[in-house]
């Protein structure tokens, strides 16, 4: 999961995937600011076909925070 | 959910066939993998390949404006890449979240100074009147009378605002009607339903875009019912962000947008060219003989008859049609005349090709017969291999595959954005009759000895109009789309046209020709300025139909005519070429123009009218039509 993760938001941010850490955050990647947070939590829900909550990024800090929450919503879903 | 492919990479094989200097084959690639995986994470890749390749293509540069009520920011990389699919380069300005009537009204806001070339106006119904939103049970009718002309108005002023200030073309949504409405079931036996009302401020939208030349409604309502109202908003991010769109829809929002501003930016299909077996009918002629396809009121037959239909539709649009098929041509063709079920008919079709040759070599006698580049060409069929094969040799084809159930075949050609034209004109509705009968010009060509019998036996006539309010739009369209007798290639809106008008150095004539075999309509345009003692042609262009009839001939003649009429003592005009009008280079030198500059982008080329000499071709009859509207004094 937190390799698809990463993939995700190296595409998103147009980085190498070497670049993206499960602890990289908004504060080590430049082109991760509020708006591609937002982008990032869209493509997620579009790849995942799963509905994340926006207006909580205190809980989505870290790739793996990222991965994690996607992780519980898929396993609410099933 | 891991799944690895042992297939090459498609992106890796894109940045190959660009490190190769296959431009043209890398950007089909390109856009085949953003019409497989359209979204925010494959977005970044597409925009950066195409900024490779954006130059070797002669990529259309656009510069788009949205204007909004909402969170619009995750729409625009979705929207940059959707467009450099279609090799349209997109610049998009994104105006302050909700003052987009700041931004109209404001003659130096951001928008005005970002000089779009089109707007997109994006309110919500709920932004816009929220009172008919939230509140309209507690309403009573005056209440609802009152935010109702309000909101007319407000519209009214914010539209033709933009219309007085800028030359950008419009497009306004319509807006978005509730779920439920508020008084349920109740609301279409109420004699002010909510339903009714906000379709009346619709209409409103509507009448504005019919009123305003370069302003167009895009029904956003119509785009959410077709989406599923349940599945297009997402009631939580509104509230969290203000983007009302669900993560899945986004594109659908795009690809909307994409349907006004593929053809606002001339990127389109002039021709859709077909296959036959297992595309306009089920199964194979050659196997199961004209008893045997499936075509008729009955699955699959009726499928086939519905894309017959939606094919027909397109005809009657505009487009021009073609067959390109594999075939037996006795059997093809006894389909196409005899069988009863059959909508596409032979004299629906511009050019024909049935053989058991290559389909890009037919192709590209197609497009040499109907005088279009091979980019102007769509391709339709059934099999992958034909479709690859096409892509390969000729990328600049835009080829559609179809799907494997053909009760799926007609959307892939309704609301495909190549196939939209925003204006209508009579010569779009004849189109194809022009090109049956073109078919019989070229075969009285093949019979008649000398070129001068051939001319004489069109019996052409030709007619010179100043354009009107009536032939505005086939004006602006005629320099959007002709690229060959082309000798300046500059494009003007109706809005542009309108610009003119009102500056009376400028006259702007429309050619119509008809011979012995029909009319043909609106064929030219020449635009001119008197400047001094001397008339500059700013644009003269013929359309492809007419080429190679000295009609080119008799309009420089009548150009003459009147600037001598006017007392000017010099006509003078540009050649800029482009890669694609080759036909018109020699227009100036061979009717007595002299060279007088030569620049990196064109020649400039003068004619005398005190001394040389130029009369109209004998063989053509001459009418001049004065038109009263738009008629300026030149004194």
């Amino acid at each position: 999961m937190i390799d698809r993760i990463r993939r995700l938001a190296a595409d998103l941010f147009n980085l190498p995937a070497e670049r993206i850490s499960p602890s990289s955050s908004s504060a080590d990647i430049k082109a991760w600011d509020s708006l591609q947070h937002l982008n990032l939590i869209l493509a997620i829900e579009q790849e995942f076909q799963i509905q994340l909550e926006p207006e909580d990024p205190e809980r989505m800090k870290t790739i793996y925070d990222v991965a994690k929450q996607v992780e519980y919503k898929l396993a609410s879903r099933a | 959910m891991n799944v690895e492919y042992s297939l090459p990479n498609p992106r890796d094989e894109i940045e190959r066939q660009i490190a190769v200097g296959r431009f043209a084959h890398a950007q089909t690639l390109l856009a085949s993998y953003w019409q497989a995986n359209p979204g925010l994470a494959t977005a970044p890749f597409v925009l950066s390949q195409f900024k490779k390749l954006r130059a070797a293509l002669g990529a259309t540069k656009v510069r788009v404006a949205i204007l909004r009520s909402f969170t619009v920011e995750p729409l625009v990389p979705l929207l940059r890449a959707a467009a450099a699919a279609s090799r349209i380069d997109l610049q998009v300005y994104v105006g302050g979240f909700n003052t987009y009537a700041q931004e109209i009204l404001d003659g130096s806001s951001g928008l005005y100074q970002f000089r779009p070339e089109i707007v997109m106006l994006a309110v919500q119904t709920r932004d816009l009147v929220p009172e008919l939103w939230n509140d309209y049970s507690r309403l009573n009718a005056t209440e609802v009378g009152d935010v109702v002309h309000r909101a007319t108005e407000l519209l009214r002023d914010l539209i033709g605002t933009f219309r007085a200030r800028s030359q950008a073309s419009l497009v306004a949504h319509t807006l978005e009607l509730p779920m439920f409405p508020s008084q349920g079931v109740f609301d279409l036996q109420s004699g002010y339903g909510q339903l009714a009302t906000i379709r009346e401020l619709n209409e409103c939208i509507c009448a504005c875009a019919r009123e305003h030349n370069g302003v167009y409604a895009l029904d956003y309502d119509a785009l959410i019912a077709r989406n599923g109202r349940r599945h297009w908003r997402d009631e939580q991010k509104w509230l969290a962000v203000r983007l009302p769109i669900s993560a899945n829809c986004l594109i659908h929002q795009v690809n909307e947008w994409m349907r006004f501003i593929q053809p606002l930016s001339g990127r389109i299909c002039k021709a859709l060219v077909m296959d036959l077996d297992n595309t306009l009918w089920g199964g194979v002629v050659g196997e199961e003989g004209i008893e045997g396809i499936a075509l008729g009121s009955e699955y699959p037959g009726s499928a086939y008859l519905d894309f017959q239909r939606s094919i027909l539709d397109l005809y009657h649009r505009g487009v021009i049609l073609a067959v390109c098929s594999k075939n037996n041509e006795r059997e093809a063709m006894d389909v196409l005349r005899h069988h009863p079920r059959m909508l596409l008919r032979p004299e629906h079709f511009g050019a024909i090709r049935i053989n058991w040759k290559e389909k890009a070599h037919n192709l590209s006698e197609i497009a040499a017969e109907l005088n279009v580049g091979a980019d102007a060409l769509a391709f339709v069929d059934d099999n992958l291999v034909e479709c690859e094969k096409v892509r390969l040799a000729l990328p600049e084809v835009y080829v559609i595959q179809l799907p494997s159930d053909p009760a799926r075949y007609s959307l892939t050609l309704r609301g495909n954005p190549v196939f939209e034209r925003l204006t209508l004109s009579t010569e779009d509705h004849n189109r194809n009759c022009y090109y049956a009968t073109q078919r019989r010009r070229q075969e009285l060509k093949n019979n008649t000895g000398s070129l001068e019998e051939f001319y004489r036996s069109l019996r052409q006539r030709v007619v010179f109009a100043d354009v009107s309010s009536k032939t505005l739009s086939r004006v602006a369209q005629l320099t959007q789309k002709t690229n060959q007798f082309n000798l300046t290639t500059r494009r003007y809106r109706e809005q542009d046209i309108v610009a003119m008008l009102a500056r009376p150095e400028f006259r702007i004539i429309t050619i119509s020709v008809s011979d012995r075999f029909g009319d043909n309509g609106i064929v030219g345009v020449a635009i001119t300025i008197d400047e001094g003692p001397a008339c500059e042609i700013d644009t003269l262009l013929l359309s492809c139909r007419v080429i190679g009839r000295t009609i080119e001939t008799a309009l420089l003649a009548h150009l003459i005519q009147q600037a001598r009429s006017r007392g000017l003592g010099l006509l003078k005009g540009w050649f800029l070429p482009t890669a694609r009008n080759a036909p018109a280079s020699d227009f100036y030198p061979s009717h007595g123009f002299f060279l007088s500059r030569k620049e990196s982008q064109g020649s400039l080329w003068q004619f005398d009218l005190a001394t040389s000499k130029h009369t109209f071709p004998e063989w053509i009859e001459i009418q001049e039509v004065k038109n009263t509207n738009y008629e300026h004094s030149y004194d």
